[in-house]
């Protein structure tokens, strides 16, 4: 069973970059507990904001609802999910069999990641699996759609599951020469679609992009830089100085820092529950704007093809983010091209 | 070679329990050189054996003894004696050792005063280091001689996770990347090309996954057949 009119899913995230729209997707942390309506709230925040919304995998380590549960939630609130799979919690079976489940459940989008390891989470004596790594899951993911195979080799016999399948790079962790090439070789296994981590550091991601278009790879998937609104200056330090992977220029930590400036030099107690929240409020602010311009410049970077909004827990920012970057209201692809 | 660590005094007197005459047996090969189970050792943990409990008004008979080769049940041998007239042996040797003195002498109660770590190499003067895993099918071939079964936290085949900073891995600033080790190994060497061959799922069944393994060598049995 081929994909429609030249699509290979068909999804909704799949249609918007082929058509050649600048695409958004967002970050949906799952909860750390059962509570369906959390999603749905979070559904709420997201829907018309972007065109698929990522739901991340046990991120961190730390155990949450499972991407696909959560998947199925958003499918039947009408919010395209893109599933985030790690290596570290399931072999190849388990993976390929919650892939059908997953399909069937209406998914059409998976993003094939590492995972972090189990000691940062909370379950830091664990067993991990890493049966195989993400370029291997994306290879055996695009197989199984576009060779109706499984891993082993057996053919599929009915409906195979047809994935938009797409892997992460983290531009500036290192060996950051390699990045590019493990981009490319990631591309090679069949990843449609790239997502990046968190880019603050536009000149270090120019660079990287740069390398990239040299080896042509911009041409053969869809970039999404990922993006995402600093909360304070401590937050951006903290991200700075422990996320490995993450540059985050000292201007953006001057600006951070400038916005909260009214109330610096006022000791916790001298603030009043209500400085504290306008304080909040101009960082947040400041976070969004910088974003939004990261955003407007990403755009014109020669094989960026979206952007990927990490709010982290602050799922609220995306609307203001989208709005401010004049990508909003999303496109509506509703007649699949032929590709 | 093997690399172990003795268990605490605590944890020892405990696998010991109320036996009364102890047989602290080392072994003079891997855990010899990793100073954790040889002849020196196995003097001064009987030594503390017997003062403590001394101290604690229940005194054991504790004598110690090493042999050259734990894992080899030719060795064993040697000690048998020794070994059937105590109440417990507690071996120095690697689980391997404990096990072939549980294996060869069926009557006798063995436990462990190490815990195996690794197979691996020092370092340094004190320091030890993990360098493989033992997977059954070796790939250093691909990778410069540097492992990524045993030394990427992940065992990534297809190059380093999205943690790697500073030459260190994500779990550990004391962990060094064996990815970045293997990149700048293949540069120096001009073999950065070797990295871009997309590594296909590695076949575990090879490795422990497979079930407990086992080397049969007709050749080498043939001969000791005809003897
Ligand atoms: S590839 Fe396998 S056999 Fe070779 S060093 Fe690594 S773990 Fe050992
Ligand atoms: S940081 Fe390096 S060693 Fe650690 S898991 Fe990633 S690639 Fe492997």
């Amino acid at each position: 069973m081929a994909g429609t009119n030249g699509y290979l899913s068909g999804s909704n995230l799949e249609r918007v970059l082929k058509n050649g729209h600048f695409a958004v997707t967002a970050e949906l942390g799952p909860p750390q507990n059962a509570d369906g309506n959390i999603i749905r709230k979070k559904i709420g925040l997201l829907k018309g904001c972007c065109d698929a919304a990522n739901l991340t995998d046990n991120q961190t380590a730390i155990v949450r609802m499972s991407s696909i549960g959560a998947g199925a939630i958003l499918v039947q609130e009408g919010l395209e999910p893109v599933i985030q799979m790690v290596c570290r919690d399931r072999n190849r079976l388990a993976m390929q069999s919650d892939l059908l489940g997953a399909y069937a459940l209406g998914i059409r989008n998976l993003l094939c990641l590492t995972g972090d390891h189990q000691t940062f989470g909370n379950h830091p004596t664990a067993k991990n699996v890493f049966d195989i790594d993400s370029t291997q899951m994306v290879q055996m993911v695009t197989d199984m759609r576009d060779k109706r195979v499984f891993q082993c080799g057996e053919e599929f016999k009915g409906q195979e599951p047809r994935f938009f399948a797409g892997a992460a790079e983290s531009p500036f962790a290192h060996p950051v020469d390699f990045r590019p090439y493990r981009l490319a070789k990631k591309v090679k296994a069949g990843a449609s679609f790239i997502q990046t981590q968190l880019v603050f550091d536009l000149e270090a991601f120019q660079k990287f992009m740069e390398k990239v278009r040299e080896l042509g790879v911009h041409k053969q998937t869809y970039i999404l830089a990922g993006v995402g609104p600093l909360k304070s200056p401590t937050m951006a330090k903290y991200m700075r100085d422990n996320v490995p992977g993450i540059l985050i220029p000292d201007e953006l930590i001057k600006r951070m820092t400038a916005a909260g400036a009214p109330w610096a030099g006022k000791s916790k107690d001298e603030l009043t529950p209500e400085d504290k929240k306008a304080r909040t409020k101009a960082w947040q602010a400041e976070g969004i704007k910088i974003c939004i311009e990261l955003i407007q410049q990403l755009r014109e970077t020669e094989g960026v093809s979206g952007v990927h909004i990490m709010g982290i827990e602050w799922e609220e920012a995306v609307k203001p983010i989208v709005e401010g970057a004049g990508l909003y209201p999303r496109p509506v692809v509703t007649e699949p091209q032929a590709a | 070679m093997i690399v172990a660590e003795q268990k605490s005094l605590e944890e020892i007197k405990k696998l010991v329990g109320n036996a009364k005459k102890v047989l602290v047996a080392g072994c003079g090969t891997c855990v010899t050189v990793c100073f954790a189970g040889g002849s020196r050792e196995a003097a001064i943990v009987s030594a503390e054996l017997r003062m403590s409990t001394k101290l604690a008004g229940d005194p054991k008979e504790v004598a110690d003894v090493t042999v050259q080769r734990q894992c080899e049940w030719e060795y064993l041998d040697e000690i048998a004696e020794q070994v059937q007239g105590v109440d417990v042996v507690l071996s120095l040797g690697c689980g391997v050792g404990v096990q072939a003195i549980a294996e060869h002498f069926p009557n006798v109660w063995v436990v462990p005063g190490l815990n195996t770590k690794f197979m691996g190499l020092p370092t340094e003067q004190g320091v030890w280091a993990e360098r493989c895993a033992a997977c059954g099918d070796c790939i250093l071939g691909l990778t410069g001689g540097i492992c990524p079964i045993a030394r990427c936290s992940k065992s990534l085949l297809n190059g380093p996770c999205g943690g790697s900073l500073d030459g260190h891995c994500e779990i550990n600033a004391e962990v060094p990347c064996g990815w970045q080790l293997i990149y700048d190994r293949l540069k120096s060497m001009g073999k950065l090309e070797v990295l871009m061959e997309i590594q296909a799922p590695k076949n575990w069944r090879t490795s422990r996954d497979g079930g407990p393994r086992k080397i049969v060598r007709e050749d080498l049995r043939l001969v000791s057949e005809e003897k």
